[in-house]
């Protein structure tokens, strides 16, 4: 860890450099850049792409599966694309990655298998588990308690002096639960490798950001714990994919945890049983935002650079059709589930009450009356 | 009188107690201009302004401390908890804070707010929108537990809850919010809190039940009277902080035998509660041990799942038959 000095001259820098009220652009709506971006491959920009058309794809499929009552509600993440995909890719395999309900397109880029997403929002359990190899934590359903699990994962990595950083996924409105503040103080008297990755998607449910909070922005919160804040376009995959590796760097440097404001949109309803015309006018919302595109403005950039061609663009789509299908086959396709599954993972042992209410299920299924 | 849901019945009630009481107050997260992720509170913020009927930051903590620093100053805030699987963010401030206001101030300030909120499971909700967690207040001294079953009951019981001068957790059936309609009067009622309610008569049993569970423990008892010409007295307990024994009790000294449907997790919950005081208020009345109709002690299953988790009629009928058979 660096000395105590180092670490507050190297903070008070990057607080100066940093936006904390201003969003910081590279990549501009015109698919033109607004600073250099040498720091990123030309690779890593085209798989961005790929996985954003991908991640689209699968989230409007999802909608129209739970239209058909094929799964059940379900959360879509339409616009956040590159806060979400940007961000997954600036992480390492070791990393801890502590998601939301809405962060399929952050999971499905670290490898969680998209029949397992469609399978959680149908009421499955194996559709929370993660892939292997990684850890990604399930997705959190009340707002803001992983934040703090992020904040224990990321001391226990550098207790035992591991290069590993983790990351909480959260949203605008969660930054007004205690618990995202009770993280953020946490991970400052520490000094601890984490990153806290807030998509601002303007609104929480149907309540508005600027009704959410009195603070200007959410990275200015970073403020008052003494942390790095940051506001970043959250729709420019190319600055959310800088911010997080700086963040990430700097975590594994000893100068402790990052806030990150990803300022995006949620173009669709809150989920599938939210109705967003009760508390917006969403045509012009959603015809302001699509301006703001994070996939198009990408497309742009690539052709510009001869990184990406109409053929490309065609040939990608058949496959992202195919693969979508093939999540969806393997989803609907999945034998019932064993209803015993219930007793299942509840303790290491099932204590006697709970294996004698298992063996009463058990007879009661075979007909043996209890 | 109208047909209402009981959704219906419960916005009508608040409508009716902002209207009568200028002290009531309605917030929560999306209460005002969403009018509630159900719409219990449809229509109020545009009739009540803002002032009265508001969104609060996300912040389960918040709401219910907000409340019970505008109860100490003599408002009746009726917050919401959006799902009440999110009352664990807001523990302390219910059961910590304002359950013992009123005995921490020996009765100088009192804190009555009513808490309500969706809860129960069998709608297929996502994960952790449907646990039972009634249990957990009916140990909590200082706060009552009341859940309605009907929307004639649901208006009756929150205008009592609303009126009471302790703090009431109102819980909200989600599976009953629009499962059926009902004659509700559209004027003033109440309902005392802490009341149970017959709502089947019978002789060879007695079912005691309340929210969702009381239909499960009707259908049971209608097939009961087919099939075996045996008849269950059902028992709507509406209250379950504080537990009418005494209607219990009365119906045990006819019945001779008891079985307790609740859908919240067997162990130490309103069912334990209730086979304890039939133990200390009715045991020379019983023929058979009381038996408890539960979920097992597993986590709220996935939605998949839970149909198969929750009781069933079938399931209520045979424990009915295995109470008999003792
Ligand atoms: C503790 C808790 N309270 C309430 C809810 C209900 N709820 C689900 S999502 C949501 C809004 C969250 O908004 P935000 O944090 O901005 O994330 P977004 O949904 O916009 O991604 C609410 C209130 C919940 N899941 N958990
Ligand atoms: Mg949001």
């Amino acid at each position: 860890m660096l000395a105590e000095h180092d670490r507050a001259e190297r903070l008070m820098a990057i607080a100066k450099a940093e936006g904390l009220y201003e969003e910081i652009h590279l990549l501009k709506e015109d698919g033109t850049l607004a600073g250099s971006v040498d720091d990123i491959s030309p690779e890593v920009m085209v798989a961005m792409y790929r996985h954003m058309v991908f991640a689209r794809a699968f989230d409007r499929k999802a909608i129209a599966l739970q239209r058909q009552g094929r799964i059940g509600t379900y959360a879509p993440f339409e616009g956040q694309e590159a806060a979400q995909v940007a961000s997954a890719m600036a992480l390492a395999p070791e990393d801890f990655v502590f998601p939301s309900y809405r962060d399929h397109a952050a999971t499905m880029v670290l490898g969680q298998s998209p029949a397992n997403v469609l399978l959680y929002w149908s009421g499955r359990v194996e559709g929370i588990r993660s892939p292997e190899g990684r850890h990604i934590l399930p997705p959190s359903v009340p707002i803001a308690t992983h934040v703090l699990h992020a904040v224990g994962a990321a001391w226990a990595s550098r207790h035992r002096k591991e290069a590993a950083v983790s990351i909480a996924y959260f949203g605008d409105g969660a930054t007004s639960e205690g618990d995202f503040h009770e993280a953020l103080n946490f991970a400052g008297v520490f000094h601890l490798p984490v990153i806290f990755f807030c998509q601002n998607n303007g609104y929480a449910i149907s309540v508005p950001f600027s009704r959410q909070s009195a603070s200007r922005t959410i990275a200015q919160r970073a403020i008052a714990y003494d942390i790095v804040g940051v506001r970043v376009d959250g729709n420019d995959a190319f600055a959310v994919y800088r911010a997080v590796k700086e963040a990430r760097a700097r975590a594994l440097h000893g100068l402790g945890p990052t806030l990150i404001e990803a300022v995006t949109f949620r173009m669709g309803a809150h989920t599938t049983a939210d109705d967003p015309t009760r508390y917006r006018d969403q045509k012009a919302v959603v015809e302001a935002w699509q301006k703001r595109d994070p996939i198009a403005r990408l497309r742009l950039y690539l052709e510009s650079q001869r990184l990406w061609s109409d053929a490309d663009e065609a040939k990608l789509q058949e496959e992202v059709r195919a693969r979508v299908e093939a999540a969806v086959d393997e989803a609907l396709s999945i034998a019932p589930p064993d209803m015993e599954m219930m007793f299942d993972h509840v303790y290491a042992e099932a204590p006697w009450h709970l294996a004698a209410e298992r063996e009463e299920y058990r007879r009661s299924r075979e007909g043996v009356s209890v | 009188m109208a047909q209402m849901t009981m959704i219906q019945a419960i916005t009508h009630a608040l409508d009716l107690e902002l209207a009568r009481d200028e002290r009531v107050l309605v917030f929560g997260e999306d209460v005002g201009k969403n009018g509630g992720v159900f719409r219990a509170t449809e229509g109020l913020q545009q009739k009540y302004g803002p002032n009265r009927v508001f969104d609060t930051p996300l912040a389960e903590s918040g709401i219910i401390g907000l409340a019970n620093g505008l109860a100490i100053q003599g408002f009746r805030p009726v917050p919401e908890i959006q799902f009440f699987g999110f009352v664990f963010e807001a523990f302390d401030q219910i059961a910590g804070q304002l359950a013992r206001t009123r005995y921490r101030t020996g009765g100088r300030y009192t804190a009555p707010v009513t808490i309500r909120s969706p809860f129960g499971g069998g709608v297929h909700t996502p994960e952790m929108h449907a646990d039972s967690l009634e249990g957990l207040f009916v140990q909590t001294p200082g706060i009552k537990v009341v859940i309605p079953s009907t929307p004639y009951d649901a208006k009756g019981l929150l205008l009592s809850a609303i009126r009471d001068p302790d703090p009431v957790i109102f819980l909200e059936h989600m599976k009953l919010y629009r499962s059926f309609r009902q004659e509700v009067p559209e004027d003033d009622y109440t309902i005392p809190l802490g009341v149970a309610n017959v709502v089947r008569e019978g002789k060879h049993a007695t079912v005691i039940a309340y929210g969702a569970m009381v239909h499960v423990a009707l259908k049971a008892a209608e097939q009961w009277s087919k099939e075996k010409g045996l008849e269950a007295e059902v028992i709507d307990l509406r209250t379950v902080n504080p537990i009418d024994i005494e209607t219990i009790v009365a119906s045990i000294k006819k019945t001779n035998r008891a079985v307790v449907v609740q859908e919240a997790q067997r162990s130490a919950g309103a069912a334990a509660e209730i086979v304890a005081q039939i133990n200390e208020n009715a045991i020379y009345h019983l023929e058979a041990p009381v038996l408890r109709a539960t979920p097992p002690d597993t986590v709220y299953p996935f939605g998949m799942i839970e149909d198969e988790w929750l009781p069933t009629p079938e399931y209520v009928l045979k424990t009915l038959d295995r109470v008999m058979s003792l």
